[in-house]
């Protein structure tokens, strides 16, 4: 093909209030059919520079210079009218958030006629047979009840489907996928991604898709653009970029994607510090005006064991009730039958136990930014759990703070700041602080990175290796992110619908797994491997590539 | 330096002055309100009564400045009454959440579905018309909607993590509450009872002006101006006057209002 489809070119944009350049001298070119991603972290401007492609670019964010051709037509330039018809009907755009891109009170069906009837001149009839025809092969099992339910009636994967379809209805030359399938966990991620893969090369639409997540993009790409504060660092086949990254963030990015440790050889002792036997949790069923539909199970009698010192993953789809374990774990959930254990002894029949344990399992949680109060100084966050403990004065309370700030990195002056003032992944390290002022013997921590950006990502994880290290406190690491599970876990146990399906030792997990469903999972992430010459190699677990893999050359 | 926002400018100088006003009134007025002179009866303005007299030659400059300080204090402790007594039912309603709040919410429900003013007027007509009075009976009548807002708030916090974090530290639920919850309730509570306090400084004229405020002679901006009716025809400074003084407090409070809420809004605080 002599003229690509989209070709961007010295495209410049900066904060309209403050002159900042967000965007700076960005170029690349798409061509039809080929799919390329634009990767970087947030702040990266790889959001901002896809959507100008679309002639979207917030009110308080200028265009000060560049040009961005589409299909031989000047688009910065462009009437609002003609921009309307190209939007939508030769460029389509799926969002990152299934949840909140489909209108909630309308039905599937009308949504998804709504582009049809703008963009095609068809009967009713004809956008109904390419309706019900879309539906069915995005995987809708009955396309035709789908037509008039809501959104709400299907899960985050089956919405992105549905978005994908009302999307790839009009037959777009472009797709732009902003994170596609972030919001998604792992199985269904894939599902999506090589459904979107399918459905663009059918008909014949290039792809310019936007991630953080290189081994995604580096799997379904011929070619990536590397962003790093507004600046591209660097382009080229992904093979190449993934063989032999040249600039020093590409190669920044590659290093902080998830690595296996070294199996570490602990002691046994003769007791495990936390025993779980047949936990049960049911959640109560909705409470109407006379009656109160069935309580649901969500976890069916669940038995571990976290020895002294032990990094023990627990890793699940969506659903599958990894969260809630560690919530009842927690005492945050009420367990309905079942019993936890302290260091042999039984929290629930004893008080002393009770608190014994209370004091010395901490936790945790996912998102840093609703974890600490708003309204309390880092110091005094970090202070709190201080509190409880008794026979500490102010002054051994005050030199504890400074020096589990100093441990977490965050030494200088954050005591007196607030959590707004800090980035997601400081936030991160002031809960991990907060977690472990206390000496706690256990630690839980639910999805403790998956909020954060790669390198903050990597970061985060070493110094929470390094503190669990020091340390020695057992730790029930909660994730989804079959990566960070292997660079973090001694062992690992793989839940699915409140069920345990299989567990066992890290290597012998990820290198040979028994369960069908921990074999899906494995299968649904690729694997990286670092190379010697400082690049990577992706590789598919459990060997079963359906899509041509690009190897180191 | 940076000035003000002009809304806050403008409010704070309005508020600033009826503080003043109802400062000075409560120690000083120029005659006494209570004076009766019946040689300068409904006198108009002049430079010995700058505001005129009203029908018992009474200086209407000095009632207003006595009545400030009887209104303004009467609106206060009625939001302050309101806002305590809210905050705490809100507080634990949207803690406790189950059949407690279900109970609560409905009480609370039901009483919001009268007008404000009919629930203080029945009130009223149980404790007795006087300023304590009115201050248990519009305090009373404004509670529900404190509640509300203080419950809706706690139910969105209650669900975030910190919350989650303060329990699996081992603390109580009291201290909890105390700590976290309550804390991050204050920026609504303030917008609340800004708008609030203008509310029931209208409600207080209301109700003098249905004959249940504050009994005569004790001047209030309320009584004067229903006071004033039979003579609108010849002598409308009578009415003007308290009018003007209700509608530039109630312009001050709201966008004194305003301002607190921008100054709250993290998002409008000094984003880096």
């Amino acid at each position: 093909m002599t003229t690509p489809l989209l070709e961007v070119e010295n495209l410049t944009l900066a904060i309209r209030s403050s002159g900042r350049e967000v965007v700076k001298n960005v170029g690349f070119a798409v061509s039809r059919g080929e799919i390329v991603g634009i990767v970087g972290e947030s702040g990266s401007g790889k959001t901002l520079a896809a959507r100008a492609v679309m002639g979207f670019i917030p009110p308080a964010v200028k265009l000060v210079s560049g040009s961005i051709r589409f299909d031989g037509e000047e688009i910065t330039t462009m009437a609002p009218k003609r921009l309307r018809a190209v939007r939508g009907s030769k460029v389509g755009m799926v969002f990152q958030e299934p949840m909140t891109s489909l209108n909630p009170s309308m039905t599937i069906g009308r949504q998804l006629e709504e582009g049809l009837a703008l963009h095609r001149k068809l009967d009713a009839a004809g956008r109904r047979a390419l309706i019900l025809d879309m539906l069915r092969r995005v995987g809708l099992t009955d396309p035709e009840g789908a037509l008039d339910a809501f959104p709400h009636q299907f899960s985050g994967g089956m919405r992105q489907r549905i978005m994908l379809a009302s999307v790839m209805l009009l037959k777009p030359a472009l797709l732009l996928a902003d994170e596609p399938t972030t919001a998604l966990d792992a199985v269904v991620q894939r599902d999506v991604m090589e459904l979107m893969v399918g459905l663009t090369q059918e008909n014949d639409t290039a792809v310019l898709l936007i991630s953080h997540d290189l081994g995604m993009v580096a799997r379904y790409c011929s070619r990536i653009v590397v962003m790093c504060q507004g600046d591209v660092v660097e382009q080229g086949p992904s093979a190449d970029i993934l063989a032999r990254p040249q600039h020093p963030y590409t190669r920044k990015l590659l290093a902080a994607m998830p690595h296996r440790g070294e199996a570490r050889d602990l002691p046994q002792a003769k007791t495990p510090i936390v025993t779980v036997r047949d936990l049960v949790v049911d959640y109560p069923g909705r409470q109407r005006f006379f009656k109160k539909s069935a309580p649901k199970r969500a976890l069916h009698g669940i038995s571990l064991d976290v020895q002294p010192g032990e990094v023990v993953a627990v890793v699940g789809g969506s659903g599958s009730g990894k969260t809630t374990l560690g919530q009842s774990i927690a005492g945050l959930v009420k367990a309905s039958g079942g019993d936890i254990l302290f260091d042999g002894k039984p929290i629930f029949k004893s008080d002393t136990a009770y608190w014994d344990y209370r004091l010395n399992c901490q936790m945790v949680f996912q998102d840093p930014y609703s974890s600490l109060d708003p309204r309390m100084t880092i110091g005094q966050l970090v202070a709190e759990p201080l509190r409880l403990v008794p026979g500490l004065n102010g002054e051994q309370k005050k030199a504890r703070v400074a020096e589990v700030l100093s441990e977490v990195g965050l030494a200088d002056g954050f005591a007196e700041r607030y959590p707004h003032e800090l980035s997601g992944g400081q936030r991160q390290r002031v809960a991990i602080a907060r977690a472990v002022v206390r000496r706690p013997s256990f630690v839980i921590a639910d999805e403790p990175v998956s909020a954060l950006d790669v390198t903050v990502r990597a970061q985060v994880l070493e110094l929470f290796a390094e503190l669990q290290k020091k340390h020695g406190f057992s730790c029930l690491f909660i994730s989804h992110d079959l990566g960070v599970v292997e660079q973090v876990a001694d062992r690992v146990i793989v839940m699915h619908e409140g069920r345990i399906v299989e567990e066992g030792m890290r290597d012998q997990i990820f290198d040979d797994p028994q369960h069908a469903y921990t074999r899906k999972l494995l299968s649904a992430v690729p694997g990286l491997e670092s190379t010697e010459d400082g690049g990577v190699r992706l590789f598919w677990r459990l060997g079963e590539p359906d899509t041509v893999v690009p190897e180191s050359g | 330096m940076k000035l003000p926002p002009l809304n806050a400018l403008i409010g704070g100088t309005l508020i600033g002055t009826l503080a003043i006003a109802a400062g000075v009134g409560a120690l000083w007025t120029p005659y006494d309100p209570l004076r009766l002179s019946f040689r300068y009866k409904l006198a108009p303005p002049s430079s010995m009564y700058w505001l005129g007299t009203d029908e018992f030659g009474r200086d209407v400059l000095s009632r207003l400045m006595a009545g400030a300080a009887t209104s303004v204090w009467i609106s206060i402790l009625t939001v302050a009454l309101a806002v305590v007594l809210g905050t705490i039912i809100g507080l634990f309603s949207g803690y406790m959440r189950g059949w407690v709040d279900r109970v609560v919410m409905a009480f609370n429900d039901a009483l919001l579905a009268f007008p404000g003013i009919l629930l203080a007027l029945g009130l009223l007509a149980v404790v007795g018309a006087n300023k304590y009075g009115i201050i248990l009976a519009l305090g009373i009548a404004y509670t529900p909607s404190v509640a509300r807002i203080v419950r809706g708030t706690v139910l969105s916090l209650r669900e975030k993590e910190f919350i989650a974090a303060s329990r699996v530290m081992g603390n109580s639920e009291a201290f909890t509450m105390a700590r976290h919850i309550l804390p991050n309730c204050i920026a609504p509570l303030t917008v609340l009872a800004t708008s609030m306090f203008g509310y029931v400084l209208l409600a207080e004229s209301s109700l003098s002006f249905l004959g249940l405020g504050v009994p005569p002679p004790a001047p209030t901006w309320g009584n004067m101006l229903a006071g004033s009716r039979p003579y609108i025809g010849q002598a409308m400074w009578l009415g003007i006057f308290p009018g003007l003084c209700i509608s530039l407090t109630l312009l001050g409070i709201n966008l004194l209002g305003d301002a607190v809420r921008d100054k709250l809004d993290p998002r409008m605080r000094g984003a880096r």
